[in-house]
């Protein structure tokens, strides 16, 4: 990374079209001295929120919002009240400004874009001082953010839809307890995906029958199983049964194959302490992973990731509940926004969607949050979604999940769409298969493994994945008959997220 | 039983000419490959035997084959993997390791069950292998 890319936030300039060019950015309207904090109320452009000259400092923490004013409200006004209501101001001027600092706590709106092909819609850059901010706490960050402005009347809608995060402030988390080259390590596991499965049903397994699962699904050939988000400690399985039955089911696993395996344990409880006694619990029985959902909370997640870094385990997050915020594109937080915050909270493990599966994701989306995961540097990419260059100072990489809807037939673009250094996890296309859950596994395993060796010898894996997989078909009659039942399965809808820029093709010189 | 340890344990033993591929893929990547070898195949045992040192600034995979057929003249009942490691900054650690050698016969492990308080249950693995002395353990 040339040295100057930390100094200045990277705003691209390429994406204005002459339609854009509108006067929006043209001056900064605040007043100043004894007039600024005359009693009454004042439009947040004229107290110092929008200040179009303002240049970004390297630690300042930027946030780019997608902003909907109401009819008739002024795209600047509504941006500048955005700064206003994430920072210091309130609805009318307070004398108790003049006590402190105030320019300082101020964000500043510096830029306000048309989104393009979106008639009502303004792209808001916001820069906050790094003095806004508690160090470490994605609970702080959040409130300050997202805490008050998206109910706020004069708008119709508003988006989170990337954060800058300056290394100042990223080098104050704890960052993935495991990180993937240690998970890997530990695991002892390299060169491929690893491979999971979700137990299925996710509800009424008692925990004899659930450990049966996990067992089948280990010593078919998959490295992790899961519980799934909802599965905490109900009537029909107390947590410790789970537990207990599911840790017989690894080490019984580990000794047929000579592997080391995995399951998720899923610790998520209604207390902080409960959760320390599942965890703990997982600890003596010899787990190496454990798992919380994201409906915990930022700051149980933080504990969570601190619990895991001083007890050697992997810390899995499944992103439970977050497509009432994510999904709609006018409205929310985006996960890219939600995929850092977790990197810098410190988990293992993420959901972020398998492009080709049952669940919501854009392919360019997609590849945008899978990067912010993995990489030490993220180059801004608005084709991707990537507003910002990101550096992420060497903080652990956090390991992407994809599941659900995804099968071995589809190894080939899973491969290709997400890379190596991922989880794939066949849950109805592990213990839905017609021959049973080991041979389900088996399909699985076989699948990956064929396809990376082809890619490695410089095949053309992606056009001719489905002969490559025919061809480990005939001397594995479980991947035979996984490409059967499944064959034409496929979840062909229209996305609600996607980049709003796509690269214009140039020609070339 | 078959230990499946490493990338490609579900195929078919790969074929010296499969090796070499994989083996050119780790060069091109600019990783250096690392033969090691052991009698010992318990899933923790990281560190296997190494024979020699990783093959640093090689070009050809000729190179890994040739010492690899050194290695099975030596070893040939025991289990031999190829391990390539990667040294730019944010990896240093293996990227590719997989199993290309193993003994006539895979005895496999045994799981004794230690019956603790309450209903825990400590595990050890141990490999059937193993009860001989090093050397001795695969005929």
């Amino acid at each position: 990374m040339p040295p100057n890319e930390l100094m200045t936030a990277s705003i691209p300039t390429s994406r204005r079209t002459q339609h854009e060019e509108t006067n929006m950015n043209q001056h900064s309207m605040t007043i100043h001295g004894k007039d600024r904090y005359k009693s009454g109320v004042m439009e947040y452009k004229k107290m110092g929120y929008w200040e179009p000259d303002y240049a970004p400092k390297d630690t300042d923490i930027i946030a780019l919002f997608r902003v909907t004013p109401q009819d008739g409200v002024d795209p600047v006004e509504a941006s500048a009240a955005v700064a206003g209501e994430s920072s210091t101001a309130t609805w009318t001027v307070v004398w108790t400004d003049r006590l402190t600092a105030a320019e300082k706590y101020r964000a500043k709106c510096f830029r306000v874009d048309p989104v393009p092909n979106s008639p009502g819609q303004y792209f808001a850059y916001i820069a906050y001082d790094l003095d806004l901010f508690e160090s470490g706490s994605i609970a702080n960050l959040s409130a300050s953010i997202i805490g008050n402005v998206f109910g706020f009347k004069p708008l119709k809608a508003l988006r989170l839809e990337d954060m800058r995060l300056p290394v100042a402030y990223v080098k104050t988390f704890q960052g993935p307890a495991t990180g993937i080259v240690v998970e890997r390590e530990r695991m002892d596991k390299f060169g491929r995906p690893l491979l999971g499965a979700t137990v299925k049903p996710k509800l009424g397994l008692s925990g004899r029958n659930y450990g049966r699962v996990v067992y089948e699904a280990l010593k078919g050939g998959l490295d992790f199983t899961k519980d799934d988000e909802n599965i905490n400690s109900q009537p029909f399985m107390h947590w410790r049964e789970r537990f207990l039955y599911c840790m017989e089911a690894v080490n019984k696993a580990q000794a047929a194959s000579g592997e080391i395996k995995g399951t998720y344990l899923n610790v998520t409880a209604g207390t902080m302490e409960d959760m320390y006694e599942r965890a703990e619990f997982a600890k003596e029985l010899g787990s190496v992973i454990i798992m919380i959902d994201l409906v915990i909370g930022y700051t149980a997640i933080q504990s969570m990731a601190k619990w895991a870094r001083r007890n050697d385990m992997i810390l899995h997050l499944h992103r439970a509940g977050h497509s009432t915020y994510t999904r709609q594109r006018s409205h929310g937080v985006s996960f890219r926004v939600i995929a850092k915050w977790m990197r810098l909270a410190g988990v293992d493990h993420i959901h972020a969607g398998t492009v080709v599966g049952k669940l919501e994701g854009d392919p360019a989306t997609t590849r945008g949050y899978y990067d912010i995961c993995r990489e030490d540097y993220n180059p801004a990419r608005l084709e991707h979604g990537v507003f910002f260059d990101q550096h992420w100072a060497s903080l652990n990489k956090l390991m992407p999940v994809a599941s659900g809807g995804i099968h071995a037939g589809q190894m080939h673009q899973l491969l290709d769409h997400l890379g190596e250094d991922v989880i794939l996890q066949f849950g109805g296309g592990t213990i839905g298969h017609p021959m049973g859950i080991q041979a389900g596994a088996t399909a699985n395993r076989v699948a990956l493994e064929a396809m990376i060796l082809a890619r490695n010898e410089g095949r053309d894996y992606l056009h001719e994945g489905p002969e490559i997989l025919a061809k480990a078909a005939e001397t594995c009659t479980p991947l035979k008959a996984a490409l059967e039942v499944w064959k034409d399965v496929t979840f062909n809808y229209e996305s609600t997220d996607m980049p709003d820029y796509v690269p214009t093709p140039s020609v070339a010189m | 039983m078959r230990i499946t340890q490493g990338c490609f344990s579900f195929l078919p033993d790969l074929t010296d000419e499969q090796i070499s591929r994989q083996v050119q893929y780790c060069l091109e990547q600019g990783w250096a490959v690392n033969i090691e070898f052991t009698d010992d195949p318990h899933p923790r045992n990281n560190f296997w035997e190494m024979w020699g040192l990783p093959m640093f600034d090689l070009r050809d995979a000729a190179g890994v084959m040739m010492e690899l057929n050194e290695c099975r003249k030596v070893y040939g009942n025991s289990y031999i993997r190829l391990s390539a490691f990667d040294s730019s900054h944010g990896w240093e650690s293996v990227r590719l390791s997989f199993i290309v050698n193993r003994p006539k016969e895979e005895p496999g492990f045994r799981l004794d069950r230690h019956e603790v308080a309450g209903r825990n249950i400590r595990y050890t693995t141990s490999s059937y292998a193993a009860d001989r002395p090093e050397g001795r353990r695969y005929g």
